[in-house]
């Protein structure tokens, strides 16, 4: 399983590295994320559309760029370390992952790839890999009612893909984002703003049903957490970058404070501990990507490692960076809040570290 | 890469089909061992001649995969660990033709165990403070100093040594690397007991040792350098090893776990799951630092996997001995007959006592360069961070307050 980053990948950074410094830099993030419009639709139409990331894990025959969950990892990554406002996770991974899951799916699959149309998967963002189908919703085979609290990314969506109980069993509907009521909650996390969907006998129709709804709403949870442990150690190389850049810069008792032994040994763990999370996430993603062989056999295994290793590491290194940045770090209009939210808040995604120790222990045979 | 065209894969399996084929993996151990060596099968990247064929280092599995599966003897690396990782690197890049024809050889073969004779009882993370003299006389070196905490100096043949040559100018600029013969008059190996019960590491006096000016490595006052080589060898060897899923330390909880039922408790589990996840992540971090270096692009991770060794294997062994309550209490061998004079090089880990374990993974974190010291560099090396201020920079060594 190869762990490193191909050449193409790291073109693909690049560009995607360039484009959010030029169309979102760091220095505007506060005042984006404190705008009413969390979204910035021409950044996400530039990056699905101009630089293709939307299509980049679909095959090219469904209209996609035939890449894998490596590169879609790897923009992640980068997403991650500039703590963009996109609904790459909601629409790139999760909706396509559930879209792809399905044949019968093509054309939404070709939509989504080609940036056309964006959606979103109604779960709660906390939902982790091996739940139970959702029962919140209920279709009785034309029309969907129930509600679903704190789904991510629903706000930027026009199609919304909900796992709702049918007649006969788990269904996953397509509902017309027209057709729900979105309402935005206040999240803790200000650049992936959540919603409660709330659906009153909203036009439905099906897109899978039966085991098939069940695997692709697997399928999807499963993307979105190996895809999240790459945007968690963008995240964390942010906060140890920024970190020791402040550190070299700053001066007390007549030195950088960043020769202070103290402070620099924090830094050392945090480096070595980045080093293990990079190989972690790579892991997963090459699992994820690996399709049909090995790898897909151990991809809920490197999932559930992958977010039990990556989030604690990603919250870590965003205390670290504030804690080092002593009062600017504390302070609204310095960005390392937006990091320490949005690690937090991915910390809780797709299940707590609990939750994954728990379900490592199952498919490993180390049961409670 | 040029170089590497005509070796590949394919070319090395021929290779060791012809070696089975001329040389009985089931006769004389040492035979096979040395025309392994000639055939450039021992490390085979090494340059023809030494070993190796120049091959990219990563094919080094494909050989030992093939001979393995023909059922033919390897060259025990755990015994001689110190020579394959640390003086067989530096013999290379530092030494002498004849010097490499000399050594390398009968030091890949076991023939020749070797120890690292660089720490001073006033000289550990601190190595360029030591101060183990060598004088020139004519053609030789007159050696007089002690080291200490020196591992398996008490089999070993060959020493990699360094001394001072000049007390008068700044600590590292006066120091000289040579290999020593450990059955030379005037070499003495005390035994030292440790943590453990065992003696696995001795002191090692010198007294009046003659070190002809041939067993010299690198040029007079350059022994720091050549120092740093031996240094980030011993890094890397510590840090590298491919191994499977649940191997280690974390291998014998996992086993208790699954096996005995009635020690399982809720805070046990997400400690032992805890430490699960920190065991995988270190050994994909080790199987992307191989690829890297198979790429030829060796990243610094080496010196973070050493650091989180210690750390995991610390945690691990003392949640074994946590999980296993009443019979941890109890331990294998304190014998001073067995253990105290000797260890025997290699020890299976996984069949001695728990807390064994426990004990020995102290030495983790110590051993090789401590975790403290091994946090500088990162934060300099890697991060960039400032040094610490020196004051002994300018000062020469013999002014050093010790
Ligand atoms: C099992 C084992 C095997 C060994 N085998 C060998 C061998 O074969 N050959 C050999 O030459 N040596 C060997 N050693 C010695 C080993 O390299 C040294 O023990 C080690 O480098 C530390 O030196 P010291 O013991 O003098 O500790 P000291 O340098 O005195 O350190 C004491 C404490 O202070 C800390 N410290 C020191 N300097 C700093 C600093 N600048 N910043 C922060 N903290 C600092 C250290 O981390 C440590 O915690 C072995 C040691 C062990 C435990």
């Amino acid at each position: 399983m190869n762990l490193l980053y191909s050449d193409v990948e790291e073109q693909l950074r690049a560009s995607v590295r360039d484009l959010l410094a030029a169309r979102a830099p760091l220095s505007g993030a506060v005042a984006r994320a404190e705008s009413d419009r969390p979204y910035e639709p021409a950044l996400w139409t530039a990056l699905a559309r101009e630089l293709g990331v939307a299509g980049l894990a679909v095959p090219e025959s469904a209209g996609g760029h035939g890449g894998s969950w490596r590169e879609v990892a790897v923009v992640a990554e980068e997403l991650g370390r500039a703590v963009a406002a996109t609904p790459f996770l909601g629409s790139t991974v999760l909706a396509t992952a559930a879209a792809t899951a399905v044949p019968s799916a093509r054309e939404l699959v070709g939509a989504l790839a080609a940036g056309t149309s964006t959606a979103v998967l109604v779960v709660p963002l906390s939902t982790p890999p091996g739940s139970a189908f959702p029962g919140q919703v209920s279709f009785d085979g034309t029309h969907a009612t129930g509600q679903v609290r704190s789904a991510a990314d629903a706000a930027a969506a026009d199609l919304l893909l909900v796992p709702a109980a049918g007649p006969a069993g788990p269904v996953l509907l397509s509902v017309e984002a027209g057709a729900a009521r979105c309402e935005p909650v206040t999240s803790l996390d200000l650049t992936r703003p959540l919603s409660n969907v709330h659906l009153d006998a909203a036009a439905g129709s099906v897109v899978a049903e039966g085991d098939g709804a069940v695997r692709a709403l697997e399928a999807a949870l499963l993307a979105g957490a190996v895809v999240l442990a790459s945007e968690q150690v963008g995240l964390a190389e942010h906060g140890l970058d920024s970190t020791v850049a402040y550190l070299k810069e700053r001066y007390q008792f007549g030195r950088q404070i960043g020769s202070f032994q103290a402070l620099k040994h924090r830094c050392a763990d945090l480096w070595a501990n980045l080093a293990q999370a990079r190989a972690v996430a790579r892991y997963a993603a090459a699992c994820l990507a690996d399709g049909t062989a090995d790898g897909a056999a151990d991809a809920p295994v490197a999932a559930a490692l992958a977010q039990a290793y990556c989030s604690p590491l990603a919250v870590t290194a965003a205390e670290e960076c504030i804690q080092l940045h002593g009062g600017i770090g504390f302070t609204w209009e310095h960005p390392a809040h937006l990091y320490l939210k949005r690690a937090k808040a991915d910390s809780i995604a797709f299940g707590g570290a609990a939750r994954h120790h728990a379900r490592l222990g199952e498919l490993v045979g180390l049961p409670a | 890469m040029e170089k590497f065209a005509t070796v590949d894969a394919d070319g090395l399996r021929a290779r060791v089909e012809q070696l089975l084929a001329e040389h009985d993996p089931a006769g004389d151990r040492l035979a096979f061992l040395q025309a392994r060596f000639d055939a450039g099968l021992a490390w085979v990247h090494y340059p023809p001649g030494l070993g190796g064929l120049g091959a990219p280092r990563e094919l080094q599995s494909v050989v030992d995969d093939a001979l393995a599966a023909a059922g033919a003897p390897d060259n025990d690396p755990r015994r001689i660990g110190i020579g394959l990782g640390m003086a067989a690197p530096t013999i290379l890049v530092h030494g002498t033709d004849e010097q490499r024809r000399r050594w390398l050889r009968p030091l890949w073969t076991g023939e020749e165990v070797w120890c690292q004779l660089f720490s001073e009882p006033g000289a550990g993370s601190d190595l360029a403070a030591l101060g183990t003299r060598a004088v020139r006389e004519q053609d030789s070196w007159i050696v007089n100093g002690q080291k200490v905490w020196t591992s398996m100096a008490h089999e070993a043949r060959w020493a990699i040594l360094v001394t001072r040559t000049d007390p008068s100018v700044p600590k590292h600029a006066g120091m000289t690397y040579f290999a020593c013969d450990m059955t030379a008059p005037g070499v003495e190996v005390r035994p030292l007991r440790q943590i453990t019960g065992e003696a696995e590491f001795n002191e090692v006096f010198l007294t009046d040792v003659r070190i002809p000016d041939e067993y010299r490595l690198g040029d007079v006052g350059n022994g720091w350098r050549v120092a740093q080589t031996t240094l980030m060898n011993e890094r890397v060897a510590i840090g590298g090893g491919a191994a499977p899923r649940e191997s280690g330390t974390i291998a014998a909880v996992c086993r208790t776990w699954r096996e005995r039922p009635e020690l399982r408790t809720p805070a046990g589990h997400a400690e032992l799951m805890r430490l699960w996840v920190e065991a995988e992540a270190l050994r994909l971090t080790g199987l992307r630092l191989r690829q890297q270096l198979a790429v030829g692009a060796p990243g610094p991770e080496g010196s973070a996997a050493k650091l989180s060794y210690a750390r995991l294997n610390q945690a691990v062994s003392g949640f074994e001995l946590d999980l296993l309550g009443d019979e941890a209490l109890r331990y294998d061998d304190w014998s001073t007959g067995t253990w105290a004079t000797k260890r025997p090089a290699a020890v299976d880990f996984l069949a001695r006592s728990p807390g064994y374990r426990y004990l020995r993974a102290k030495g983790n974190s110590i051993e090789g360069g401590t975790s403290e010291i091994l946090r500088n560099i990162i934060a300099e090396r890697v991060l960039g961070l400032p040094g610490e201020p020196r004051v002994d920079k300018d000062v020469p060594w013999k002014d050093l307050p010790k």
